[in-house]
């Protein structure tokens, strides 16, 4: 494990899940989700856990991504927060 | 109120934080985690069960019973969607849209009524429409077969290398989701109907389950892939490197219906109708 | 008492879980929409994932497959080579449960948004309360 690369990575985690939780554009939302879902799965194969970050590239980073693009686009896209 | 969230939040992990001293350090070895039971299962996966793959080994072999329930969630999450938002046929809404192609004109005809499918000159189209892209189209078209055959290779491959019958699963269901998307979801639900879905859903858990009985009735315990040894050909250890194999394929098929149903019921709201 | 900069090496995984969870539960408690609700529930999960992996690792092992499997028979398995695999095999049961619990999260926003016309709390709240006439159960 490299330390120096693990450290970089969980400064974009965090960065990348601030983000999802503000932005005003729900499909904008949905799709730092999308990223910051990726970059945890890196987080875990730097760590040594490549079974549970190919679970995480394939369900977090493509099903549940279409899943919330899904749900926005028959709900409404905006909010006020 | 959202002051007062920040407040209590952040005092919170003020008290997590303090406690995270007393967690061993990173990467260490002789942590109580990594001393009592892993050992056990690092030494003694390879001689009981032929599977270089020690997650897959402990996931459907040593732990089966917490994966059968496991897939028992993810066919009662599908479930429940399917509760939450199908509508049928009687209570669905009645207009359809229909395009002419030679001059571009859109009909919208209510009540129920509707054009032949196969007919030349009209083409159904979502009330929410945009022209089809032969680009997407065909791309799409193209790359669909080889993730389902990736997708089979990691479900095959478990035993040697990441991967086993979930994310294979996952990854075949998002092939035909790929499809659902870049043609309309009329056209996949035409080859993979909802029905057909739910019901290959369901006998996922089943084939789960009828390895788990096929061995309490050849002698052994439930889930002890041991007692399929009596068949011929196969030694106990063996006999549960192919029970793994089993296990894996049903969890696999169970996992591609249901993430297909679940889409099939999110994108449309519940009318199988339209998509996105 | 071990220097500052040792004290950080060791467990600064643990601080970045610690401020996962701080953003997780803020958006869930403090957003008004419902789906960024849904959102802070994921990131509150895959954080708890974060922490049990990074309680799993080892320095200086290596991946939880066996190297030479049917190579060669017959080299003894140490423990110590191998990083634990048990905390994997529990967050593949934890991912999988989280996808499932997202889908029903979902469809009843939808079912929330056909009823009252709205994904914000307290427009529902308002709807609810003031016994306005909701919109209607149309199928948006």
């Amino acid at each position: 494990m490299i330390w120096q690369l693990d450290l970089i990575i969980l400064l974009m985690v965090v960065v990348c899940g601030v983000a999802a939780i503000s932005i005003r554009d729900l499909l904008g939302a949905a799709i730092m989700f999308g990223a910051y879902s990726f970059m945890m799965c890196l987080l875990w194969s730097i760590m040594g856990a490549v079974d549970v970050s190919f679970t995480e590239a394939s369900v977090g980073a493509g099903v549940s991504t279409v899943f919330f693009v899904a749900a926005v686009f028959r709900t409404t896209r905006r909010t006020s927060d | 109120m959202k002051r007062l969230g920040l407040v209590a939040v952040i005092i919170f992990g003020a008290l997590l934080f303090s406690v995270s001293f007393e967690l061993p350090d990173l990467g260490d070895a002789q942590s109580p985690a990594s001393t009592h039971v892993s050992p056990y299962y690092i030494e003694h996966t390879l001689e009981d069960t032929s599977v270089p793959n020690i997650v897959t080994a402990i996931l459907a072999d040593y732990r089966g019973y917490d994966t059968l329930f496991e897939t028992a969630v993810i066919f009662s999450a599908g479930l429940a969607c399917f509760f939450l938002l199908r509508i049928t046929g009687r209570k669905a809404p009645k207009a359809r849209f229909y395009r002419h192609l030679p001059t571009g004109l859109t009909l919208r005809i209510e009540k129920g009524g509707r054009l032949p499918e196969e007919s030349r000159e009209f083409e159904r189209i979502d009330s929410v429409w945009v022209p089809s892209d032969v680009i997407i189209n065909m791309t799409c078209r193209l790359v669909v077969p080889f993730i389902q055959l990736f997708a089979l290779y990691v479900i095959a491959h478990g035993h040697h290398s990441p991967g086993g019958g979930f994310q294979g699963g996952v990854i075949f269901g998002a092939a035909l989701i790929l499809f659902a998307i870049s043609n309309n979801l009329r056209s996949s639900t035409r080859r993979l109907s909802e029905r057909s879905s739910a019901l290959l859903g369901s006998g996922g858990v089943l084939i789960y389950l009828g390895t788990g009985l096929l061995c309490i009735l050849l002698g052994a315990g439930f889930l002890n892939y041991s007692g399929l040894s009596v068949l011929p050909g196969l030694d106990p250890v063996s006999a549960r490197s192919h029970g793994i194999l089993i296990v894996e394929i049903g969890v696999g098929i169970a996992v591609t219906a249901v993430m297909v149903w679940i889409y099939y019921n999110l994108a449309s709201a519940g009318t199988q109708e339209e998509g996105l | 008492m071990e220097t500052v900069g040792a004290l950080i090496i060791a467990k600064y995984n643990y601080w970045a879980v610690v401020v996962l969870i701080v953003i997780g539960l803020y958006a869930m408690i403090a957003k008004k929409n419902l789906v960024k609700k849904i959102i802070g529930m994921n990131i509150f999960q895959t954080a708890i994932i974060l922490f049990y992996v990074s309680i799993g690792a080892k320095r200086g092992a290596t991946l939880p497959i066996i190297e030479h499997a049917h190579g060669h028979g017959g080299h003894a398995v140490q423990a110590a080579d191998y990083i634990n695999p048990l905390p994997h095999v529990l967050m593949l049961t934890a991912i999988v449960v989280s996808v499932a619990t997202l889908g029903v999260a979902l469809a009843l926003a939808m079912r929330i948004y056909f009823h009252y016309g709205t994904l914000e709390e307290d427009e529902i709240q308002k709807k609810i309360i003031g016994n306005e006439p909701a919109p209607g159960d149309g199928t948006g």
